[in-house]
């Protein structure tokens, strides 16, 4: 056992936990955060993405230990006092999800995308989000809900 | 009068603020205090007899709570599981079904066969411990490959099915077919392999079982499309529980596309051992496990022939086709060759005669059963690609052959010479539709621009056909169906005048919360907010048959319009009571009451309230406003439409790029366009990946699975697919009262068909999918 702590969604949080333990089950199971989903078991889904410092990053390929004093965000931490983070509310108005067990991490991935690259073609939307794979949209309209979003975010 | 969100809006899903917010509850976020945690060894061979099982090391290791084998189930007095379609043999005998124990119990028939179940306080002493089980494996000679299997001296898997066969099963009047080729022009002949694929729903199966002591109750929280099933099949055959002593509940699921259908070996021992240890026990699949274990799809290796006279006029059409089981036959495997794909061979087209004839068969390889489309997505394979060659063959067009041998709009009700009666459709104006949006006449001058820059182009049509509305209850039951596969629905107004409309449909993508609610907001005049459609649970709905084969809205949705109606006739009286009027003289209409030929009116609301609240009601009237309904469809649906796929590929690496796709779909009325356009991409991307970039692969000397993760298995991705071009004719279909026909797996029906033939027509040659820039090339270079 070992002591990890870190910021999640901006509150403090701190467990003993086995040092093995990845920081996708550190969310889940530690700290209850079900929004983030395990959907492979070789890092290709994204389904677990979350961000660690402001970036994106597959939560199966980290150990909660590598996230010691990091600030972490999982997909409940994205909306601000009740207000959908923009990227939610377009996959939402565009029909971006439907099963929806991709969305959290397809959501956290678009989040970085479009801070990385504030007004992405459509192109570079859909190579960026190679990661993360949906089995129900065919991507059009996560496509469509990224662009959107980056509009609105101000690209 | 119009009515907001009614039937028709593109409403935003209600469901989605609790998936985009990180809320919604999948199997694996739920927890119980007290919980074990389950893990399945599995067996590395494809095909072993067990000579023994030794627990006593593993059972020693720190943590286990308990481990069992198939040996303490069968001493339990547990059946094996099942398949709930009966197929009858030319020769009249039925089909072959072998036991199939939830854990094996003298031998292990496929990578991954289920050999003993470790339960533990934490998942990871479970896998420690398993890792100390010894099995005494006495292995044999495994078969994967379907044809090998049904060969001579094959490897015998079961001993109840001599040469692996489960059946040998015909349709059609072969002397007829036979006849017409004897006399026929021209024959067009081709050989198509329709390649295994893994379903990969995202979110992979799990189970979470309950007991209650003191009640003798039993939960199974579990990934299923269908619970009232699952939990009929565990009772009824499983001997797990009385049905009364029995709740089955699939909260969120993520994802099904058929493969959460089936009654899997997993979920039934959870339950089973839940009660034995007298705790919750929780299994979750990891991804590996799931491509070891969700059924597979497809399969199929197929020769037909078809015959047509100087005209280019159809006159017979005649199919063999050999399809892969797997080594156990799955819970509605048998159906899928047979009666899901045969009596689809008539396609969009008028044939006055065809015979098929599908041989089934065991291998050493994960069972195969419905997988989005089932069995609709080989027949369109079968028939698209057919006209296709033989359009080629005769010099023409391959859309203006389709046109000429379309069964004509007003033919309608037209038998096939394969039993299905279609009742309605357009098949030349979605032709002509897909042929506009795509500028058809315009490909040749883009070829040539290809050909300019280095590249090949090509375009390719699939005019696809589906029986959907699964399914009239007689019908199938004719056919050898156990189930009766009608809808329930309950439609129950609380008395503030919000409705809560309980389903036997179950959705897991499709957005039923927001479809169904459209319904009764469109009916009833109730703001869709205050609507909530309630699923899932077999302790809170009436029985139901769930979701698959393109069904909830054509038979679940009628069933809420049943209720609905039952509502209304409830209502009039109490308005006609209150206000004083006759009965017939109570006027209808988006859920407001009025006295005809006067401004006299009450709301559904007004109405329910005083049916909960009866202090001037009616004498002869129970109070209340709820009412269920029972809904068995008159006929199947068809679905139907055209697509077009444009392809462009670089020589120099075999890469097909998609540059254009346009999909024309008659879905009879539409409810939510938004959504039914969401299903499209879907469907079209599922089987954009079945023809370029999928397949399940077994090495056949050992019967290893060599495609178990997304490593090895190609799932399409954002950079893989095009957008699509999309849009709908609207022929409403005759047998029910939405006049819907379903949506849900035209895409992955019609998909692969048309890209395959565009892919054909650039190369000039036939490949088999999936079309990876590998064969491509090779098909170029002659390589
Ligand atoms: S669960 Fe992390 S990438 Fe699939
Ligand atoms: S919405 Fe189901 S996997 Fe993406």
């Amino acid at each position: 056992m070992t002591t990890v702590s870190m910021t999640v969604n901006g509150k403090q949080v701190s467990a003993d936990i086995a040092p093995n333990t990845l920081l996708v089950q550190f969310i889940r199971e530690n700290l209850r955060l079900t929004g983030t989903h395990v959907g492979c078991d070789t890092s290709q889904c994204g389904a677990c993405t979350v961000h660690v410092d402001g970036d994106s990053v597959k939560a199966c390929t980290m150990l909660a230990v590598q996230a010691e004093g990091a600030d972490v965000t999982t997909i409940e931490g994205l909306a601000q006092n009740g207000e959908l983070h923009p990227m939610q509310a377009a996959f939402k108005e565009n029909h971006g999800l439907q099963c929806g067990f991709c969305t959290p991490g397809m959501i956290m991935s678009a989040v970085d995308l479009v801070k990385r690259n504030p007004n992405p073609s459509e192109e570079t939307i859909r190579t960026e989000l190679e990661g993360n794979i949906c089995r129900c949209t065919g991507y059009h309209n996560i496509v469509k809900s990224v662009k959107a979003a980056a509009e609105n975010m101000g690209g | 009068m119009s009515v907001e969100n009614g039937i028709g809006a593109s409403v935003r899903r209600k469901e989605d603020q609790r998936f985009i917010t990180g809320n919604g509850h999948y199997l694996d976020d739920m927890n119980k205090v007290g919980q074990a945690y389950g893990y399945f060894l599995r067996s590395p061979h494809a095909f072993a007899k067990i000579k023994s099982i030794d627990l006593s090391a593993a059972k020693a290791a720190p943590g286990v709570v308990d481990i069992f084998t198939g040996a303490d189930m069968v001493a339990d007095g547990i059946g094996g599981l099942i398949c709930g379609w009966g197929i009858t043999s030319k020769d009249g005998s039925p089909h072959n079904a072998p036991p199939h124990n939830s854990m094996a119990v003298d031998a292990v028939r496929h990578v991954g066969d289920q050999v003993a179940f470790v339960i533990a306080e934490s998942l990871e002493q479970a896998k420690n411990a398993s890792e100390l089980i010894e099995v005494d494996y006495d292995v044999q000679t495994p078969v994967t490959n379907i044809a090998k299997a049904l060969a001579p001296g094959a490897p015998q898997i079961h001993e109840e099915a001599p040469g692996n066969l489960c059946y040998d099963w015909e349709l059609g009047d072969k002397a007829a077919v036979d006849a017409a080729f004897a006399n026929a022009a021209h024959v067009s002949k081709i050989d198509l392999v329709n390649n295994r694929l893994s379903p990969n729903p995202m979110e992979p199966r799990a189970a979470l079982g309950e007991y209650d002591m003191g009640s003798g109750d039993l939960t199974l929280y579990t990934t299923s499309q269908n619970p009232h099933v699952a939990r009929l099949i565990m009772s009824a055959f499983l001997g797990i529980a009385p049905e009364n002593k029995l709740r089955v509940v699939a909260p969120d699921v993520g994802g099904g596309f058929g493969s959460k259908i089936f009654v899997y070996a997993e979920e039934t021992t959870t339950i089973w051992a839940a009660r034995k240890i007298n705790r919750p026990v929780k299994w979750t699949a990891d991804r590996s496990e799931a491509f070891l274990t969700d059924a597979h799809g497809r399969d199929h290796v197929t020769h037909a022939e078809l015959a047509m006279d100087n005209d280019g006029k159809i006159l017979a059409f005649r199919v063999s086709t050999q399809a892969n089981m797997g080594a156990y036959l799955s819970t509605f495997a048998s159906a899928v060759p047979t009666y899901l794909y045969g009596t689809l061979l008539s396609g969009q087209y008028k044939i006055p005669s065809i015979y098929v004839e599908v041989q089934a068969g065991f291998t050493n390889t994960t069972p195969v059963d419905a997988y989005r489309g089932a069995g609709r997505p080989e027949a369109t394979y079968v028939v698209e690609r057919m006209m296709e060659t033989a359009a080629r063959d005769l010099g023409m067009d391959p859309t203006e052959f389709r046109l000429k041998n379309f069964i004509q709009p007003d033919a309608y009700p037209y038998e096939t010479p394969v039993i299905m009666t279609y009742d309605s459709g357009d098949y030349p104006l979605a032709m002509n539709m897909a042929k506009d949006m795509i500028d058809y006449s315009g490909f040749a001058a883009r070829k040539a621009q290809s050909e300019a820059n280095g590249k090949i182009r090509g375009i390719g049509t699939a005019a696809y056909i589906e029986a959907c509305g699964i399914a009239p209850s007689a019908a199938v039951g004719s056919l050898g169906a156990g189930v009766g596969l009608w809808e329930s629905a309950e439609v129950r107004f609380n008395p503030t005048g919000s409705v809560t409309v309980f389903t036997g449909s179950h959705s897991h993508g499709q957005g039923h919360e927001t479809t169904f609610a459209q319904i009764i907001a469109d009916k009833l005049g109730v703001p869709i907010e205050s609507v909530e459609v309630v699923h899932g649970d077999t302790s809170k709905v009436p029985f139901g048959m769930g979701t698959y084969g393109s069904r909830s809205l054509a038979v679940g949705g009628s069933a809420i319009v049943k209720a609905v109606d039952k509502i209304v006739e409830k209502s009039k009286k109490i308005a006609a009571h209150l206000m004083e009027a006759s009965v017939e003289d109570i006027e209808h209409d988006h859920g407001v009451f009025s006295v005809a030929g006067t401004d006299k009116q009450m709301t559904m609301g007004e109405i329910a309230f005083a049916a909960y609240v009866p202090h001037n009601y009616p004498a002869d009237l129970e109070p209340g406003m709820a009412e269920n309904a029972f809904y068995d469809p008159l006929n199947f649906t068809f679905p139907a439409g055209t697509h077009i796929a444009e392809v462009e590929i670089d020589p120099s690496t075999g890469i097909v790029d998609i540059v254009d796709w346009a999909a024309v779909d008659d879905f009879g009325n539409v409810i939510n366009p938004m959504i039914v356009e969401g299903q499209v991409h879907g469907g079209v991307a599922q089987g954009v990946g079945q023809a370029l970039l999928e397949g399940v692969i077994y090495d056949e000397e050992s019967g290893q699975l060599l495609t178990g993760s997304y490593m090895d298995y190609c799932m399409p991705r954002a950079d893989d697919l095009p957008n699509f071009r999309v849009a709908t004719t609207n022929t409403p279909c005759p047998s029910n009262p939405l006049g819907v026909k379903g949506c849900g797996e035209a895409g992955a029906i019609a998909a692969p068909a048309a890209l395959m033939n565009a892919i054909v027509n650039a190369l000039g040659k036939d490949i088999n999918m999936p079309a990876t820039p590998e064969k491509v090339w090779r098909a170029i270079n002659n390589n």
